[in-house]
């Protein structure tokens, strides 16, 4: 029945025909009995089942670290998975010895994740310094050490293993490094020897998914036959711009998103805003589609999508497009105007002009990998001290990603001014119904919005109009 | 010396409960639990979940052989439920099947009928009612009734300190595997062996004898496996023996969040009096524990509490009341600090109040009022080596905490919508159990005749490096080097009737055991070498693996003594056993000696708070901290940066919320948060002290595991320095934690104001 898997695991080239969305992590221990990879929470929210992908792209063989709990076996198709083990070699690697040196670890269960992680973040060349050594680690938790020998490990990597010489291929130097065992230069050509997907015939009905990474939550067995979109999607870029629109295409992860040139142009903060938005292997896991989709009146990339005045662009089992505006795609708590048999192909997005100023705000219990209480984006206009035009979205105070129409149009013609910014709290609350959940009381969620709007105010006058 | 077992962790080779390969014929065990906080069930139908496709037994309480109860302190905590479930998430049946997904799938088919009773979620209510674990618990020491009349000031306040989730990564598990003769080996993610082994005994109706509990390692405890290990071992000890199979329980996440308790919530009471010299003359303060639906080890963590009333300062006049409420949540259980860290909190926030009210700062308050040499703590016991002043003074000399204060005050001055807080917590932990009895501990030590050695205690190695403590104690204890000793698993053959590893206390208690079984195997080796060389026996010594003779080298190796020994016939093995002298705290009177010394210490903390968003970050956390003579200033420093961000975190982001129903709403990792890798503190720099030790310390380095969480309070109190840097009028409950919602309102809704 189910399609069989190949993928090069640590050195071996395996397959396995558990179904199409059966968790990675599932697979790695009960069928591969690796058991380096720890089941922690399987929401990926703990990182302890942390492994490294490997694929061929267009610049070579790149590696990314995910959760294995959220990754459907499908998707590692033709892939390198790489867990603690696939590291080890008789001594130990210098992420391996930093770890050890600086007591980055205490009871040792969640540590072979933070060692997965942090030779992924060797793998794409330790750059950044610390600071994105730390960052790479941020879907990791650690009851035990308070993180403290964690980040020193993590200094040791990122400014005395690392960095890797800009004229040199990350791979490579981390091979010559012994950050990988040697074996990882012959990965590319055992890559692309592996057998091809069995041609399985996926019935109509099976759901594409891109990510997943809502989908597996708290899953151990996910049996469904999922079918996650190939890699590299339909080959379209996961960011273009096309004239003055910019077009994500529907396996556009938050990843690519930080990447993208496309998008840096116009959002020169976006990064910083990202950040805010799960973790590093979330970020390479979850598309941006996926989250729209997923419909959460929470969704970061939804509310920053809202603000950017975004439409989606979707294909029905027929092949007939059609395309609406993102906050017409929301229709009530978690219903869509989406056809059974429809699927989204692109989100698209007028580029801001450069006289526009934009901003984004997140406020969670916890600042980074966690769930907003309320969010919201703003994308204003301004000439002369006056708001020409005004597009501002909320999340956590409706039942669905909320554009706000109302303040946005009380904003436009009034004055650039902490006083105007102050009294839309007050008009913003007609527009607004959130509910007291385990992310906030109604009085809360009412009163930080009303602040948010105002930080966006301070925030935006920073920004004196254009990205430059 | 690096924890020895950290180059296997890096590796992903250290064994865990659920990583030991499942023997043939492994059964896979999942749990039902109950979806009322307080119900009577009255049907309960398992055929269908029985017929299941590979589901090979379903067991509810009738199958229990024994005595269905797993209540260590009071018999109130059945294994399954009978006709009544007390909180959500009490285990009510068992499946047993052949692969862990067949048992899950079939949990669902499990039918069961309640009929709802009134639900108590909150303790002053629960207290109202009469609805107590025990009578409640009272200390006094001196006269507070008079003591008023003799204060200058007199402030009285209230304060709530919530539960926190242990989050030990490795979640609750076990693996039960029959052996002949009816015994049973039993794999336990527990703190306590032996605690397992009794309550598999009673939960089977068998021997202790008959059950031999072997745990390696945990994947963190953090005491949330000291006493609630035990039902998930009988569990899968039931299905073991009712299907005479292996059967290997382990929670998911999410089951493991539902069915288990936390850190104990407390409101307190209080009421603070200060001359005029504003010394603390009296304290009066109730306590409501929030313990859950049973006892669990809630009487001990309230004694515990009671015995930290006056945190690091010395009150004259103090009169407490404590009750242990009983809710219809799940059982509340240990959690590092043990009600201490509750204590502690509560006087801080007397000391804040009182502070504001008399227009000082609190660190004023602080240093007027700490413990000196020979003071008395309310229970009667006197502060020997005590380090509360001199701990606060090396951390001034550091940190210049006047300068400080005025860095904070020019930046508030500077900033509108930011502002910093800062707060001084000194620490004061009592180390023993508090229940006598635990404090004894044994060691085995085997000499083999190559010269390796084998040492076993009670201790269970969860991280806090008590395993390299111990490697350390022997190699020390012998002369020979570390690497030739190795330190194996807590097993209940080889060493019986061990106290859990809690308490601060493992390395002290079994360390102390295994000195003295090495100190003998050392007297009778070294008798043989005497005789070897016809030296005199107090020639001759054992250092660095060999002997020598008058500080010279004797020609004589550690192997080659070891095989001589045995040659001639020398008793190679030795157990020995310690039992901590000098606790007398009678549970009568209120009066004795419950602890063996106490750990001091000093912090600052520096918080920066967002005014307009109500997000904060804490800044630097510096701390002087009392290790003694530190055994291991490696895995010291490893445990003390850890407790600060457990203790950063119970103050701060962790929030255990129930519905009123008493269903978990934070059920799930999406939802509670812990302290991730950047709500570490830029600057987190903890001190060794240089000062008195205690000879009750294993080799005078003083217990490290659960003090040290005690300066996170400090979180709190500089968070409401910062608040009231933004409004000094503010008026907000003081009620830890102080998450972003709570701040948030605290610094702008009036209305939310007391």
């Amino acid at each position: 029945m189910s399609e069989r898997v190949h993928f090069l695991l640590n050195d071996r080239a395996v397959s396995s025909d558990a179904p199409a969305g059966t968790p990675l992590l599932t697979v790695v221990r009960d069928e591969f009995h690796l058991v380096g990879t720890k089941p922690g929470c399987r929401e990926g929210d703990c990182g302890a089942c942390t492994v490294l992908i490997g694929e061929l792209g267009p610049r070579g063989l790149r590696y990314r670290s995910v959760v294995s709990c959220l990754t459907p076996l499908a998707s590692v198709q033709g892939r390198h998975v790489v867990t603690v083990e696939g590291l080890n070699e008789s001594g130990l690697s210098p992420v391996q010895r930093a770890m050890v040196e600086h007591g980055g670890q205490q009871c040792g269960f969640c540590t072979p994740g933070f060692v997965v992680s942090l030779t992924g973040f060797a793998l794409c060349g330790a750059r950044g310094g610390t600071a994105a050594a730390v960052e790479a680690l941020d879907g990791n938790l650690c009851r035990c050490t308070g993180y403290a020998g964690i980040v020193r490990a993590a200094e040791e990597v990122a400014t005395r293993v690392g960095p890797c010489p800009a004229d040199e291929d990350p791979l490579a130097w981390a091979v010559r490094r012994g950050i990988v065992p040697a074996r990882f230069a012959g990965v590319a050509e055992r890559l692309a020897a592996l057998p091809s997907p069995t041609p399985a015939a996926v019935a109509p009905t099976t759901r594409p998914i891109a990510g997943g990474t809502d989908l597996l939550v708290g899953e151990r067995w996910h049996r469904e036959a999922v079918r996650p979109l190939p890699a590299g999607g339909d080959g379209r870029p996961s960011v273009a711009r096309e004239g003055d629109e910019l077009v994500l295409a529907a396996h556009c992860t938050g990843t690519d998103l930080w990447h993208a040139p496309e998008l840096r142009a116009v959002l020169p903060r976006l990064p910083e805003y990202l950040k805010l938005v799960a973790s590093t292997q979330i970020r390479n896991m979850g598309s941006v589609a996926g989250n729209l989709v997923n419909a959460s009146p929470i969704g970061d990339y939804t509310i920053l999508l809202l603000a950017l005045g975004a439409r989606v662009c979707l294909v029905d089992g027929a092949n007939a497009a059609r395309e609406l505006p993102l906050d017409a795609f929301y229709r009530g708590y978690k219903q869509l105007d989406l056809a059974p048999d429809e699927r989204i192909t692109a989100v698209r997005f007028p580029a801001p002009p450069t006289t526009s100023r934009f901003h984004f705000e997140k406020v969670s219990k916890r600042t980074h990998l966690d769930i907003a209480s309320v969010n919201t984006a703003a994308l204003v206009d301004v000439a002369d001290g006056r708001i020409t035009s005004a597009r501002v979205s909320a999340g956590g105070v409706a039942p669905v990603p909320l554009l706000l129409r109302d303040t946005s149009a009380w904003l436009s013609g009034r004055p650039f001014t902490e006083a105007t910014f102050a009294a839309a709290g007050d008009v913003v609350q007609a527009e607004v119904t959130p509910i007291a959940d385990v992310r906030g009381s109604v009085r809360y969620k009412r009163l930080l919005l009303r602040n948010l709007l105002l930080a966006h105010f301070f925030e935006l006058s920073a920004a004196r109009g254009g990205h430059a | 010396m690096k924890q020895i077992d950290a180059a296997a962790h890096v590796r992903g080779e250290s064994v865990f409960v659920d990583d030991v390969p499942d023997v043939r014929g492994t059964l896979h065990v999942a749990v039902l639990d109950s979806v009322e906080a307080h119900a009577r069930i009255v049907r309960l139908d398992t055929s269908r979940a029985a017929a299941a496709p590979g589901v090979v037994a379903v067991l509810t309480a009738a199958d229990v052989p024994g005595e269905n109860q797993v209540g260590g302190i009071l018999p109130d905590e059945p294994l399954l439920a009978e006709d009544e479930v007390d909180f959500c998430g009490q285990p009510v049946a068992l499946v047993v099947a052949e692969t862990a997904e067949a048992a899950h799938a079939a949990r669902a088919l499990v039918e069961v009928e309640y009929e709802p009773l009134e639900v108590v979620t909150e303790p002053r209510e629960a207290a109202r009612r009469g609805l107590l674990i025990q009578p409640p618990r009272h200390l006094e020491a001196g006269d507070v009734d008079a003591a008023w009349r003799a204060c200058a000031h007199v402030v009285e306040g209230r304060c709530r300190s919530g539960g926190q989730e242990h989050l030990y990564l490795e979640t609750q598990c076990a693996y039960a595997l029959p052996e002949e003769d009816g015994r049973l080996r039993v794999l336990s993610s527990t703190q306590g062996p032996t605690a397992v082994q009794r309550g598999l005994a009673r939960v089977l109706g068998i021997d202790m004898h008959r059950i031999e509990v072997d745990v390696r390692r945990l994947g963190g405890g953090f005491g949330g496996k000291e006493d609630q290990a035990t039902t998930w071992a009988a569990l899968a000890a039931l299905a073991c023996v009712r299907t005479g199979r292996p059967a290997r329980l382990t929670l998911d996440r999410h089951d493991d969040l539902r069915m288990t308790g936390r850190r104990h919530p407390y409101e307190v009471d209080f009421r603070i009096g200060l001359d005029a010299e504003l010394k603390v003359l009296a304290f009066e303060a109730t306590y409501y524990q929030d313990a859950g639906a049973a006892a669990d080890l809630s009487p001990a963590v309230l004694e515990r509490t009671m015995l930290h009333v006056t945190g690091a300062y010395r009150v004259p006049n103090v009169r407490v009341t404590l009750y242990s409420c009983r809710t219809n949540l799940p059982p509340n259980t240990a959690f590092r600090g043990f009600g201490g860290p509750q204590g502690l909190f509560a006087m801080e926030a007397a000391l804040a109040e009182a502070a504001r009210h008399v227009g000082v700062e609190t660190l004023e308050l602080q240093r007027r009022n700490l413990l000196r040499e020979g003071d008395a703590f309310p229970f009667g016991q006197l502060a020997e080596g005590c380090n509360a002043r001199p701990s606060l003074e090396a951390l001034d000399a550091w940190c210049d905490l006047a300068r400080m204060r005025e860095e904070v005050r020019a930046f508030n001055a500077a900033h509108r919508f930011h502002k910093r807080g800062m707060a001084v917590m000194p620490i004061c932990f009592g180390i023993s159990f508090t229940k006598r009895t635990l404090n004894q501990a044994g060691a085995l030590v085997h000499v083999y005749s190559d010269g390796s050695v084998a040492v076993s205690t009670g201790a269970v190695e969860m991280g806090q490096g008590v395993t390299t403590k111990l490697q350390q104690i022997a190699a020390r204890g012998l002369g020979v080097a570390p690497a030739r000793v190795r330190v194996e698993s807590a097993n209940t053959l080889r060493v019986a009737n061990t106290s859990p590893t809690a308490a601060s206390s493992a390395a002290d208690l079994n360390g102390m055991a295994l000195a003295r079984a090495c100190a003998e195997l050392r007297g009778r080796l070294l008798a043989c070498a005497a005789q070897q060389l016809g030296a005199a026996p107090g020639e001759v010594d054992l250092v660095d693996d060999r002997v020598v003779r008058n500080g010279e080298g004797a020609g004589l190796d550690w192997p080659q003594l070891v095989a001589r020994a045995y040659l001639q016939r020398v008793d190679l093995s030795a157990r020995a056993h310690y039992a901590t002298p000098g606790l007398d705290y009678d549970t009568e009177t209120q009066r004795g000696r419950p602890f063996a010394y106490h750990v001091y210490g000093a912090a600052v903390l520096v918080v920066k708070l967002d005014c307009l968003r109500g997000t904060y970050v804490v800044e630097q956390v510096l701390a002087m901290h009392d290790f003694g003579e530190s055994l291991n200033p490696h895995i010291d420093l490893g445990q003390a940066e850890g407790g600060i961000v457990q203790g950063l975190g119970w103050m701060t982001m962790e929030e255990v919320v129930y519905d009123p129903a008493g269903r978990l709403r934070s059920n799930s990792l999406s939802t509670y948060k812990v302290p991730d890798i950047h709500s570490m503190p830029a600057r987190l720099e903890v001190r060794f002290l240089e000062g008195a030790s205690s000879d009750r310390a294993i080799y005078r380095s003083k217990a490290i595991g659960e003090p040290p969480l005690l300066y996170g309070i400090g979180a709190y109190f500089a968070l409401r320095d910062a608040v009231l840097a933004f409004d000094p009028e503010a008026r907000f409950p003081i009620d830890a934690p102080m998450t972003p919602e709570k701040a948030l309102l605290a610094l702008h809704d009036r209305g939310a104001r007391a």
